[in-house]
C-alpha cells in the first residue's frame, strides 16, 4: 500500500471521492424536514412549496382566488391551481474522533483509524452533496451547508489538527433539530458522554449512526510476552508478564463495550456499526448510506 | 574413523570451571520486558496476571548459553584432530619409485607422500635420496638434504614403461648400508619384485607405500566383424572393494577431422563391472581409417593410451566392371571373386568412376575395362599419381580392343599383342599353364603357388626391354602374369587373366587372396613379427610419456625392426608410433599378454597407504558453533520476549529468497506439465502471446468463438484456447496457433525460433494475422506488416503464393473462395504448391500440396471476426448490417475449414481418388 496512515489535506478529498464514485447519491429521508425548513435543490415527488411545476388540479372550496392559474383555467370551463414541488434538504452532521488513539495502527500496510474514519466521514459527505443535502461537522461552528465548496472547508476541517487527549467523545457543538448524525471514534475512552450524547440527540429528534472503527490487532489481541501497554500519548500504561493470558479478559471488556454503545443506540433509534480498517470502506459506507436511508420512518 | 584430539592451550580449558557461576548469573536476569502503544489499554486496566512464567530465565535457554560458551572456551583452546605424529629414524634415507605408467594416475599422490616423507627427514636431519627405478642413477647413491629433494620433487615424473627389477636388484646390491628405504611401489606383480625387496631390506629397514587406487589399462585393439574391441584392464586397489571405483568408463577415439583438426571422433562408456570389460566401436570406415589412439578418458597413464597404426584401417577399394551385372550370373561375374576376396578385409564401394574418384579409394580395380574416356582417363593418371593403387585385370574386351598396341599409355603396364592366346583349351594346342615360383623381386616372394592353379588364356606382353624389370608374375613358359609399373608416387598393375574363373583358376585359390594382400590392396597386416622386420630401421615419429600425452619424438634415433618388435620398452625404445617406409607401426605399453596382477610382498616388510593424514584445526569448528549457539540465543530471546513475529517474517523472506530459484524451477516443471495436460487432453487452439492485453484478450475471445464454432458444427470440440508464450511453453501440443502480428512486438528468441521452426516441420501451422486489411505490398506497407517482416526473418517458411482456387483450404469443411475476418482481403498467402502439380483428369484442380502448409498469412484480423463472448454474442461489429452477418459467417467458416485442414491434412484432396479406388476395389 502506497499511502501512508494518515490523510494529508489534499489527498483527503480524492480518496473520498473515490470512495464515494461507487455509490449513487444519497437521498436522505426528507419525512420530518417540513420542521426545519431549509429548501434545497430535490423534488420530494409531492406538491409544496418549491420552483419546480409539479401539476395542475382542479380549485376546490377554500382555495383563495389569487392562488388560481388563470391561464389554465382559461383553457377550459374549470378552475385550476398551479401546484409546485415540495422541494427540502437534510441535513447531515458528521462526527469524526480525531483524539490520539485514533491514530494508531496495527500494521503499516492499513491505514490508521483515524484516516479511514476522514475518508467515511468525506465519502459521506460527498454523497450527501450530491443528494443537494447540507453538510456539516459537529465540531465546526458553521451551521450545514451544500454545495462542493463546502466539501472543501470540512476536508480542511477535518485536518484541522488533533485532540491532544488519548479518547475522544463526541461533543456536538450543532446539532440542527431533525438532522442525521454520523459519529465515527473507537469509542475505547469512557462510554458515559456518547450516552449522553446520543440522549440529547434523541430529544432534538436526531437521528443517526455510530460508527465504531477498530484495528484488527485490537479486535484480536495478538501479543505475548512481558509487555508494558502504552496508551498512545503514553498517559496510560500498563504492565503485564504475559500478555497472551489477558486475552481472554481483553476480548471479554471488548465485547461489553461493544454491547454497551449497541444498547444506547438502540434505545434512541440510532443504529451501531462496528468497522475494521482492515476491511473495505465501500461495504461500509453503503451500510451507513442503507441505515440513513432507513432512518425514514 | 577419528583420530587423535588434542589441544594448543590446553590451561584455557579451565574456564570450564567458570560454567556453574554463569548458571547462577543468567538466573537471576529475567528477559526485558517490551514496550507497545496500544489504545486498547484502557480494556486492560486492572486485569491481573493469573502466572509470571518468564520471570526467571527458562532451563533450555540456559543450557543453550552454557554450550556456546562451552563450545567458545574449546575453541580458543584449539583443539587439532590428528595431530602430525613423527616417524622415528636415523640415518640416511633411500626412497624408491616404481615410477612406471601405472603410478601416474595418481602420480601426485605419490610426489605429496615423497614430500611428506622427505620433510620429516629434513627435520630429523637425516639425508636423502629418490631413486626412480625406471631411471637408476649411474654412480654412487646421490643422498643430499632432503630439502634440495623437496625441491627437485615436482621435476620427476613417472616412465611409459615398467622398471627394469633385474638391473634395479645388481643396483641396490652395489649400495652400502646402512639404510632406511621407503619404497613407493605401483600396485602391479612383477617378475622380480621379491628379490628387489630382499636386497633392500639387507641394508636396512624397508616399508612399502601402495595407493589403494585401481589401475585401469586399454588392451590393443582386435577387429571382431565390423566392430573394433578393446579390452579394458582393471586391477582393483587394495582400498577399494568391488564396485567402489567408477562403474564405467569413457573411451574415447581419437584422431584428425577432415579439416586437419585433432578431435574426439567417438566415445563410448564402458561398464567396468562388466565381464569382461569392453569397449566396442562401431564407426564407418572413413572414421575408423582417421584414429590415431584410443584412449580412456580421465586417466593419465600411458597405459590408459592405445595408439593405433596401419592395423587398424581398411582400405577402400573402388569396383568396376564393363558390363551391367544384371545380365550375368553371380559366379561369372567379373567383380565376383574379387568380392569374396576382398570384402573381409577392405571397404568396397562401387559406382560411376567419376563418383568413386571423389571418395579417394586407396586402390581402384578396373575388371576387364578396355578404354577409358580421356576426361576419366585424365583423372585416373591424376589420381594414380597422387599415391593411388589401379588393379586392372585382362579380359574379352581388353584382348579385343587396340589398347596398348603401339605404346603402353600411362595406364598400362605393358605394351600388349593383339588377341592374345589360349592353351589347353579344346580348339588349342599344348597344356595350361601354371605358375612359375615368385623370385626374389617379386612382392609376391615367399607366397607358395597351389598346385592346381591354371591359367587357360591370357592376354600377351610384347617383348620390351622393360619387360623384365615390370613382370612381378610369371607363368612356367615365362610369360608375364602380373606386371606392374609405376607412375608418380602411385602405379598401375595388370593382371594378364581374368578376374573371374574364365581364363585361369587363380580367382578360386587362396594365393589370388594372398596376393591381393601383398599388392596391399587388402592390408591388415598382423602384429609384426620380428622375423618380418629383421633388419629394418624404424624412426619414432611420436612417443608417450608416462602421463600417456603423446609428443613429437623429435631427434630421438632408430630402432631396430626386431627391437621394435619384441625387446621390452626402456628408455631407448618408449612407446610411440614408428615409420618405416610407407608402413608405420605403433608400440604400446599393453599388449595382447599384458596381464595386470596385484603386486606380493615379504610378509615381514610393513605396507601402508599412500594417504597423508592431514592435522585438522578444530578451533574454528567450535567458534563457529558457539556463535551459531549465540544466535540460536538471540533468537530465543527475541521469542521469549514476544518479539519474534518481525524478525520471524524477515527470516522468512530470506529463506524464501534463498530458495526461490528451486521453487521457481518446481513450479515451471508443474506449470509445464500442467500446460501439457490442457493442451492434450482435448484439441486446444493456441494464440500467440503478443504482451498486449487487448490483443491477447481478442485473440483468445476469437478462438473461443472458433471453438465454439466448431463444437457447434463438426466432431472437434475444442477445449478453451490457450495462449502460448514463445520464449517458455512447449509448442508440440497444438496444431494450430494463430500469431496475431504487433508493431511493437518483441522478437522471439533464438531458442524460441528453434521451436517455431521444429513446431513448422512437425507438422504444425502458424496463422500470421497482420489485422491491417493491407497485404498488398507483401508488408512493407503497415508497421505491422514490417514487424511481420522481422518476426518471419528467422523462420523456416517455405515459399508462399496467395491461395489458389483449388486449394484444399477452399473444401475442407464448407466450399469457400473468399477467406475473409473482420477485413475483406483477398490476399491469402500460404505455401506454394509444387511446380509440378499437375491438374487431375476430370477435375476442377490439381494434385496439390501433400500436408499441411506450415504458415498462413493474412491481415483479415480474423480473431476480430471469430470473437464471441461467454453467451456467444460477437464482441466486435463486423461489416454492416446482413452482410456483415454473412461476412461473419464465412469468416467463421473459414476457421473451420482451417482447423479442419490442420487436423486432416489433404484428405480432402485425397477424396478425388475415391471414384478410382472404388473402381478398383469393385474389380
Amino acid at each position: 500500500m502506497s499511502d501512508s496512515a494518515l490523510h494529508t489535506p489534499d489527498t483527503l478529498r480524492s480518496r473520498s471521492e473515490a470512495v464515494a464514485a461507487s455509490l449513487p447519491p444519497l437521498l436522505a429521508d426528507a419525512q420530518h424536514l417540513a420542521a426545519t425548513v431549509l429548501l434545497g435543490v430535490h423534488g420530494r415527488k409531492r406538491a409544496g412549496t418549491g420552483d419546480e411545476f409539479w401539476q395542475y388540479r382542479p380549485a376546490q372550496a377554500g382555495d383563495a382566488y389569487r392562488s388560481i392559474d388563470w391561464r389554465r383555467s382559461g383553457r377550459s370551463d374549470g378552475h385550476f391551481l398551479r401546484q409546485t414541488e415540495w422541494q427540502a434538504a437534510q441535513s447531515v452532521m458528521i462526527g469524526v474522533d480525531d483524539s490520539a488513539s485514533m491514530t494508531f495502527t496495527g500494521h503499516r500496510s492499513r491505514p490508521s483509524k483515524l484516516r479511514r474514519a476522514q475518508t467515511l466521514a468525506m465519502a459521506v459527505a460527498i454523497l450527501a452533496i450530491r443528494g443537494g443535502e447540507r453538510v456539516g461537522l459537529t465540531h465546526m461552528t458553521d451551521p450545514p451547508r451544500g454545495g462542493q465548496a463546502q466539501l472543501m472547508r470540512m476536508a480542511a476541517a477535518l485536518m484541522d489538527g488533533h485532540e491532544q487527549s488519548d479518547y475522544g467523545a463526541p461533543r456536538p457543538k450543532a446539532l440542527p433539530m431533525g438532522s442525521r448524525a454520523v459519529f465515527f471514534s473507537d469509542f475505547l475512552g469512557d462510554p458515559a458522554p456518547i450516552e449522553t450524547v446520543l440522549g440529547r440527540a434523541a430529544d432534538r429528534d436526531v437521528k443517526g449512526v455510530v460508527v465504531q472503527l477498530l484495528d484488527p490487532d485490537e479486535e484480536a489481541f495478538p501479543y505475548d510476552g512481558r509487555t508494558v501497554f502504552e496508551s498512545m500519548s503514553g498517559a496510560v500504561r500498563f504492565e503485564t508478564l504475559k500478555a497472551k493470558s489477558l486475552r481472554e479478559e481483553y476480548l471479554a471488556r471488548l465485547a461489553e463495550r461493544k454491547d454497551r454503545l449497541q444498547q444506547a443506540a438502540r434505545r434512541t433509534g440510532w443504529r451501531y456499526h462496528c468497522h475494521h480498517t482492515d476491511g473495505s470502506a465501500e461495504a461500509t459506507l453503503l451500510w451507513i448510506y442503507q441505515a440513513i436511508e432507513k432512518v425514514r420512518a | 574413523m577419528m583420530g587423535s584430539l588434542a589441544f594448543v592451550t590446553p590451561l584455557l580449558l579451565i574456564g570450564l570451571i567458570a560454567l556453574p557461576i554463569l548458571w547462577w548469573l543468567l538466573r537471576a536476569v529475567p528477559p526485558a520486558p517490551i514496550r507497545r502503544r496500544f489504545p486498547g489499554v484502557a480494556l486492560l486496566l486492572g486485569l491481573k496476571d493469573d502466572e509470571s512464567e518468564t520471570d526467571k530465565t527458562p532451563w533450555w535457554l540456559l543450557a543453550l548459553r552454557i554450550a556456546a560458551l562451552a563450545a567458545a572456551i574449546i575453541g580458543f583452546a584449539g583443539p587439532v584432530l590428528n595431530p602430525q605424529q613423527d616417524r622415528a629414524g636415523t640415518g640416511p634415507l633411500l626412497v624408491v619409485m616404481d615410477a612406471s605408467w601405472a603410478s601416474a594416475r595418481d602420480w601426485s599422490g605419490r610426489i605429496d607422500r615423497v614430500e611428506a616423507l622427505l620433510e620429516e627427514a629434513g627435520r630429523a636431519g637425516r639425508p636423502a635420496a629418490v631413486v626412480q627405478l625406471t631411471d637408476l642413477p649411474a654412480g654412487d647413491l646421490p643422498l643430499q638434504a632432503a630439502s634440495a629433494w623437496v625441491a627437485r620433487l615436482p621435476a620427476i615424473a613417472p616412465a611409459p614403461f615398467a622398471p627394469d627389477y633385474t638391473a634395479a636388484t645388481e643396483w641396490a646390491g652395489g649400495l652400502t648400508g646402512p639404510l632406511e628405504t621407503y619404497w613407493i611401489g605401483d600396485g602391479l606383480a612383477r617378475e622380480g619384485r621379491r628379490a628387489l625387496a630382499g636386497a633392500l631390506s639387507d641394508l636396512g629397514p624397508l616399508t612399502v607405500f601402495e595407493s589403494g587406487r585401481d589401475v585401469l589399462a586399454l588392451g590393443p585393439p582386435g577387429f571382431e566383424g565390423e566392430e573394433i574391441r578393446l579390452p579394458i584392464l582393471r586391477l582393483a586397489g587394495p582400498g577399494t572393494g568391488p564396485g567402489a571405483g567408477p562403474a564405467t568408463v569413457d573411451v574415447i577415439a581419437h584422431g584428425l577431422d577432415p579439416a586437419g583438426l585433432p578431435r574426439d571422433l567417438a566415445r563410448l562408456s564402458v561398464d567396468l563391472d562388466a565381464e569382461p570389460p569392453e569397449a566396442a566401436f562401431d564407426l564407418p570406415a572413413e572414421l575408423r581409417n582417421r584414429i590415431t589412439r584410443f584412449e580412456i578418458s580421465g586417466i593419465r597413464s600411458a597405459g590408459a593410451v592405445m595408439l593405433t597404426d596401419d592395423a587398424l584401417q581398411r582400405r577402400q577399394v573402388a569396383l568396376i566392371a564393363a558390363q551391367s551385372e544384371d545380365e550375368t550370373q553371380a559366379l561369372l561375374s567379373p567383380l565376383h571373386y574379387l568380392r569374396q576376396a576382398l570384402a573381409p578385409t577392405a571397404d568396397l564401394i562401387e559406382g560411376a568412376l567419376g563418383d568413386m574418384l571423389l571418395a579417394s579409394p586407396d586402390v581402384v580395380v578396373l575388371a576387364d575395362i578396355a578404354t577409358l574416356s580421356p576426361e576419366e582417363e585424365a583423372q585416373v593418371v591424376d589420381w594414380v599419381e597422387r599415391g593411388g593403387l589401379l588393379l586392372r585385370f585382362a579380359g574379352p574386351r581388353l584382348a579385343a580392343s587396340d589398347v596398348a598396341r603401339e605404346e603402353a599409355g600411362p595406364l598400362m603396364p605393358v605394351r600388349l599383342r593383339a588377341g592374345g592366346r589360349t592353351v589347353g583349351g579344346a580348339m588349342s594346342w599344348g597344356e595350361t599353364r601354371r605358375l612359375r615360383e615368385f623370385d626374389d623381386t617379386s612382392p609376391f616372394f615367399g607366397l607358395t603357388i597351389p598346385e592346381d592353379v591354371e591359367v587357360s588364356a591370357q592376354v600377351m606382353a610384347q617383348p620390351d626391354p622393360t619387360l623384365a624389370e615390370r613382370t612381378i608374375a610369371s607363368l612356367t613358359d615365362g610369360t608375364p602374369l602380373v606386371t606392374r609399373v609405376g607412375l608418380g608416387q602411385g602405379s598401375v598393375i595388370l593382371f594378364h587373366v581374368t578376374a573371374n574363373a574364365e581364363w585361369s583358376s587363380l580367382p578360386l585359390s587362396g594365393l589370388f587372396v594372398e596376393m591381393l594382400e601383398r599388392l596391399a590392396v587388402s592390408t591388415r597386416p598382423a602384429i609384426a613379427e620380428a622375423e618380418d622386420l629383421a633388419g629394418t630401421v624404424w624412426t619414432p615419429e611420436q612417443v608417450l610419456d608416462g602421463f600417456g600425452t603423446l609428443r613429437d619424438a623429435g631427434i630421438r634415433p632408430g630402432v631396430a625392426g626386431e627391437d621394435l618388435a619384441v625387446a621390452p620398452l626402456s628408455p631407448d625404445l618408449l612407446p610411440g608410433l614408428y615409420a618405416g617406409g610407407d608402413r608405420r607401426i605403433a608400440r604400446n605399453v599393453i599388449t595382447a599378454d599384458t596381464v595386470l596382477g596385484p603386486a606380493s610382498w615379504p610378509a615381514n616388510i610393513p605396507v601402508e597407504g599412500l594417504d597423508v593424514t592431514e592435522p585438522r584445526d578444530l578451533m574454528a569448528a567450535f567458534l563457529a558453533g558457539a556463535f551459531v549457539l549465540l544466535l540460536l540465543d538471540a533468537l530465543a530471546a527475541l521469542w521469549l520476549a514476544g518479539r519474534l513475529s518481525g524478525i520471524a517474517r524477515g527470516a522468512a523472506v530470506l529463506a524464501a529468497v534463498a530458495l526461490a530459484p528451486g521453487l521457481a524451477e518446481a513450479q515451471d516443471a508443474a506449470t509445464d506439465d500442467a500446460l501439457a495436460l490442457l493442451a492434450t487432453e482435448e484439441v486446444t487452439l493456441a494464440y500467440v502471446i503478443t504482451g498486449d492485453d487487448e490483443i491477447d484478450e481478442m485473440s483468445r475471445a476469437g478462438l473461443q468463438g472458433l471453438s465454439n464454432t466448431l463444437f457447434q458444427r463438426t466432431s472437434v470440440e475444442p477445449a478453451p484456447p490457450l495462449g502460448v508464450d514463445l520464449e517458455t511453453d512447449e509448442l508440440a501440443f497444438f496444431p494450430m496457433i494463430y500469431w496475431p502480428v504487433t508493431a511493437d512486438q518483441p522478437l522471439p528468441s533464438a531458442a524460441a525460433y528453434a521451436r517455431l521452426n521444429a513446431y513448422m516441420r512437425g507438422g504444425g501451422m502458424i496463422v500470421f494475422d497482420t489485422r491491417d486489411a493491407h497485404l498488398g505490398g507483401f508488408g512493407s506497407a503497415t508497421p505491422e506488416g514490417r514487424r511481420l517482416r522481422a518476426l518471419a526473418a528467422a523462420l523456416d517458411i517455405p515459399p508462399l503464393e496467395p491461395v489458389p482456387p483449388d486449394h484444399v483450404l477452399t473444401r475442407t469443411f464448407y466450399l469457400l473462395q473468399d477467406f475473409p475476418g473482420r477485413h475483406i482481403s483477398r490476399d491469402v498467402w500460404v505455401e506454394a504448391a509444387p511446380p509440378d502439380a499437375e491438374q487431375i483428369e476430370g477435375m476442377p484442380f490439381r494434385n496439390l500440396n501433400d500436408g499441411v502448409t506450415p504458415v498462413l498469412i493474412g491481415g483479415n484480423d480474423w480473431a476480430a471476426a471469430w470473437a464471441q463472448d461467454e453467451f456467444g454474442r460477437p464482441l466486435f461489429p463486423v461489416g454492416r448490417g446482413f452482410a456483415g452477418d454473412r461476412q461473419r459467417e464465412i469468416a467463421l467458416r473459414f476457421g473451420v475449414n482451417l482447423v479442419m485442414h490442420v487436423l486432416s491434412g489433404n484428405y480432402k484432396s485425397d477424396q478425388v481418388h475415391v471414384p478410382a479406388l472404388l473402381d478398383r476395389l469393385g474389380q
